[in-house]
């Protein structure tokens, strides 16, 4: 066996009301990349965060050996030192800053401590940007640049240290396969020239095709580690660790209950962007009916998100010209608000940003949408309210010590499914979901899906945005293709193949 | 048993009790220095008295702060309108009680006109507000230019800053006393207790956590003790005057809408997250306007308790008390980062900093010094605000 490169020995770390490590041992060997799976709220996340000081020395009992050495990191800069770089589940580069600025955000290159050496700065971000092979300006500001490019600037940003293990969470849940496959090409480069990698991921499929070595967590718990070279891995087994029974077909099979009545109809629909100053949308005409699952694929920038946003109600004030029928009527939402009272909700892909108040609590969360429902004339009814979150707790499945709990302190996949419950409790009879399954694991994906099928049976109507083909394959009843602010196409799900579709949305 | 639960209830609520701590402490330090001048009826009700007119700014601030706004206008606001209160109560000859209504009128159509800008254009409300403040100050100026100080000399007007409510006739019992504050402090206590007990009762039906049983009574017996201290203070001199009668009622009524409403919760949610807020069918750009509207309503009767209580207008009314405002706000636990903060922070909050002032003022300390102190407290509540915001729930 080869020698470890990273040790980390009985590891528990306790936050109030939850033991997130419960004594768990991590062993990774020199120049490997090592996947880390488990569900959300295993405490994947948290066992890095030890590892990069970010809960630093003292808050956690057990030991970290490097290369054999104890390591006491009092902060990320203690890690950084070391060799160690980390790379969060959310981005943390700075929109308004230049790719090059960001890169040598906290490490800018001074000769005398006191003033930065642009020139020296942009030739050094070209070096990096030409090691993550990113082809881009290195003035270019980090918000005018896709979310796949931004990814690679992080790792740019990670590697200009001379780093010996390079830790990713979850670096692809925002990506398409294409960026996905270039950032996993990206990670073997790496491995050739002796950097060793751990990877959080809830994609299995690449995760079998990258991993050299699997740990798989469980409730805080070490479960096992596979080794690719013996072929232990493959999606059974790890689903089977994962979530401790075996999990068959992911996309539960579900009759179809689609009634001939359109719930939802947009017709012509266009959408200019005057912030932007140019057309987002062009011509829409799509519909749902009662009781459908209508997918809506296509690549990431495509305009599905602002085809949802600019239905539900136009929060960033775009032109549109179209119409919107209801259940056939004519309908023009002026604000979310009319939106929702009329019956329709929108789930949306960036939970952190536009979904969630993280400093509230998990009650506060699932109720902001509809406390009117659980209030009398104008004054909240606080028991309603607690038995109303514990509700959706237990039947979404919330892993959380307390519906008191602020949500920012949930793992990333219990966050997603507190955005739902929000939605559900609005009872909606339209609901879009944008990407409704970024950053799950299997197991809630499987209950998501199930619940899906529930609500489709009870008669609701589902717009699924998804830009992973096999979701929009495995639960859509029909499906449209939209590539760059157009319906490509339409097709029933039995017409559907991921090649088909991938046609489509790349045909521009 | 006791004391294990006593120390698990105040590290898990050190930041709400942190407060009150740091109030008590800081009247305990000036008893001591002013030899017991300092918790002298006489000095307390004036203190109370003078908080008013900063409490209510703290107040609507609050709220403006939690919706990640700021309010500069605020204080000629209350300058200015404290004079046009003044001028149609002497020159318009108009009558008190048309006067107030038309002036806290006037304050939230001024507190909308400055949310303008930023609700409806996306202006910084700091450039808005600032704007405020110079346009204030010129009208302040402009409408005292021709007369200087304007003398108040109507009776029902001064009471609200000098008055206190009226006493049952002497009969024998409690000469000394003020009875109908010391009842009224009685019938408060007893509200609080039958009110907690029923909601305890109602918590325990839906099997929710509550307070250990020993923690509840220490409670009841804590704010009950508090109560009946103040009120018993306050019986000594003249009984409660109708300034904290109204701070009182001001904070009741913010703190009922903030913690039991859908409005309020809408608010927290803007400040939490706008975004988050808006696609939840918030509407952030009425409630901007709603929030600050309440603002400068509070900024009218901060301006009427102002004018009230010196018995004039002056020329340089209202001058810094958007500062005092925004300082006793952050001391009482509001985050400059928007989503927190509660009223009665706030309120207390003003009532430390009125303590700072009324305390260095009977020890004589120098202005100069004062002001430093007051700093100091500032950044220190701040702090210890910050330092103690992970640890709770
Ligand atoms: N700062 C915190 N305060 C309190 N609890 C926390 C905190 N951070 C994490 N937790 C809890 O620790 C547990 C593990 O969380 P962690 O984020 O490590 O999960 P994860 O495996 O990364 O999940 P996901 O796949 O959803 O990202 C969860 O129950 C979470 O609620
Ligand atoms: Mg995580």
């Amino acid at each position: 066996m080869n020698t470890p490169i990273l040790e980390m020995k009985n590891i528990t770390k306790e936050f109030p009301g939850v033991k997130a490590l419960d004594n768990v041992s991590f062993r990774v060997t020199e120049g490997e990349i090592h996947c880390l799976v488990g569900e959300n709220g295993a405490g994947k996340s948290t066992l890095m965060k030890v590892l990069s000081g970010v809960h630093s020395h003292g808050t956690y009992t057990g030991d970290i050996l490097l290369n054999g050495q104890l390591q006491e990191y009092k902060g990320i800069s203690d890690s950084e030192d070391a060799g160690i770089a980390i790379i969060y589940q959310e981005l943390a580069l700075i929109p308004e800053m230049s790719v090059y600025e960001n890169i040598f955000l906290g490490h800018e290159i001074s000769s005398n401590g006191f003033t930065v050496e642009w020139n020296e700065t942009i030739k050094r971000a070209n070096e990096m940007l030409k090691r993550v092979r990113l082809d881009v300006n290195p003035s270019t500001k980090i918000k005018d640049l896709g979310v796949g490019k931004q990814q690679l600037v992080e790792i740019a940003k990670a590697l200009h240290r001379d780093v010996k293990i390079l830790i990713l969470d979850e670096p692809t849940a925002a990506l398409n396969e294409d960026d996905s496959e270039n950032l996993l090409n990206l990670l073997r480069e790496q491995r050739e020239q002796g950097v060793t990698c751990i990877l959080i991921s809830h994609k299995l499929k690449e995760v079998i095709e990258i991993a050299d070595t699997v740990t798989v967590l469980r409730d805080g718990q070490t479960v096992c580690t596979l080794n690719a070279a013996e072929g232990e891995i493959s999606e059974p087994v790890l689903i089977k660790h994962m979530v401790g029974r075996e999990i068959d077909n992911i996309y539960p099979s579900r009759e179809h209950y689609i009634a001939e009545h359109v719930a939802l109809e947009v017709k012509d629909w266009n959408v200019y962007d005057p912030q932007l100053g140019r057309e987002l949308l062009k011509d829409i005409n799509f519909n749902v009916k009662k009781g459908e699952i209508v997918g809506l694929a296509g690549l990431m920038g495509a305009g599905r998100t602002e085809l949802a946003l600019s239905i539900f109600g136009n929060p960033d004030g775009y032109h549109t010209h179209g119409d919107v029928f209801l259940d056939g009527a004519r309908v023009s939402f002026g604000h979310p608000a009319d939106a929702i009272k009329a019956g329709v909700a929108y789930l949306t892909e960036d939970r952190k940003g536009n979904g969630l108040i993280l400093i509230q609590d998990v009650k506060q969360n699932i109720t902001l949408a509809n406390l009117r429902e659980i209030s009398k004339r104008g004054v909240v009814d606080n028991n309603t309210e607690i038995k109303t979150a514990n509700q959706y707790r237990t039947s979404l499945d919330i892993r959380t010590p307390s519906i008191e709990q602020k949500v920012q302190n949930l793992s990333g996949g219990n966050q997603q499914k507190v955005c739902l419950g929000k939605w559900l409790f609005v009872k909606p009879n339209v609901l879009i979901l944008d990407e409704p399954t970024r950053g799950i694991d299997v197991g809630a994906k499987y209950e998501i899906y199930t619940i899906m099928n529930r609500l489709v049976k009870e008669g609701m109507s589902i717009i699924m945005i998804s830009s992973e083909l096999p979701e929009i394959l495995g639960m859509s009843d029909r499906v449209y293709v939209v590539s760059g602010g157009k319906i490509a196409g339409e097709m029933p799900i039995g017409e559907a193949t991921q090649e088909k579709i991938m046609d489509l949305a790349t045909d521009y | 048993m006791f004391f294990k639960h006593l120390q698990k209830v105040l590290k898990e609520n050190i930041r709400e009790y942190g407060m009150f701590i740091a109030l008590f402490v800081i009247m305990v330090i000036f008893t001591i220095t002013t030899d017991g001048i300092f918790i002298s009826s006489r000095n307390i009700s004036n203190l109370l008295n003078q908080t008013g007119y900063t409490a209510v700014l703290a107040v609507g601030m609050t709220l403006v702060i939690v919706i990640r706004h700021i309010d500069l206008s605020v204080g000629f606001l209350a300058g200015f309108l404290g004079a046009v209160a003044a001028i149609a109560l002497e020159f318009w000859g108009l009558p008190v009680y048309l006067v107030i209504p038309m002036i806290l009128v006037l304050g939230a159509l001024a507190g909308l006109v400055t949310a303008f800008p930023t609700a409806q254009l996306g202006i910084p409300s700091f450039v808005s507000s600032l704007a405020g403040w110079l346009i204030y100050r010129g009208a302040l100026l402009l409408v005292t230019a021709g007369t200087g100080t304007i003398i108040i000399t109507d009776d029902a007007f001064n009471a609200i800053g000098n008055g206190y409510i009226p006493d049952i006739p002497d009969i024998g019992i409690l000469p000394e006393i003020h009875k109908v504050t010391l009842l009224l402090g009685l019938i408060a206590i007893v509200l609080f207790i039958f009110n907690e007990l029923r909601s305890r009762k109602k918590k325990l039906e839906y099997d929710f956590e509550v307070l250990p049983m020993d923690m509840f009574i220490l409670k009841l017996v804590f704010v009950s003790v508090l109560v009946g201290l103040i009120t018993w203070v306050l019986s000594g001199y003249n009984g409660l005057s109708w300034t904290v009668v109204v701070v009182l009622i001001v904070v009741a009524l913010y703190h009922f809408i903030t913690t039991q409403t859908v409005v309020g919760r809408h608010i927290y949610a803007i400040g939490g997250n706008p975004d988050a807020a808006e696609l939840s069918g918030i509407s952030v750009k009425n409630l901007t306007f709603a929030v600050f509207g309440s603002m400068g309503m509070l900024a009218a009767l901060s301006g009427i308790l102002f004018a009230s209580r010196l018995q004039s207008a002056t020329t340089t009314a209202g001058t810094l008390f958007e500062m005092d405002a925004i300082a006793s706000a952050y001391i009482g636990g509001v985050s400059a980062a928007g989503g927190v903060g509660q009223v009665t922070g706030s309120f207390i909050g003003a009532i430390v900093y009125m303590s700072l002032t009324s305390g260095m003022n009977l020890m004589n300390v120098d202005i100069a010094y004062q002001y430093v102190v007051r700093g100091a407290v500032l950044v220190a509540a701040v702090i210890f605000d910050v330092a103690t915001r992970s640890r709770g729930k």
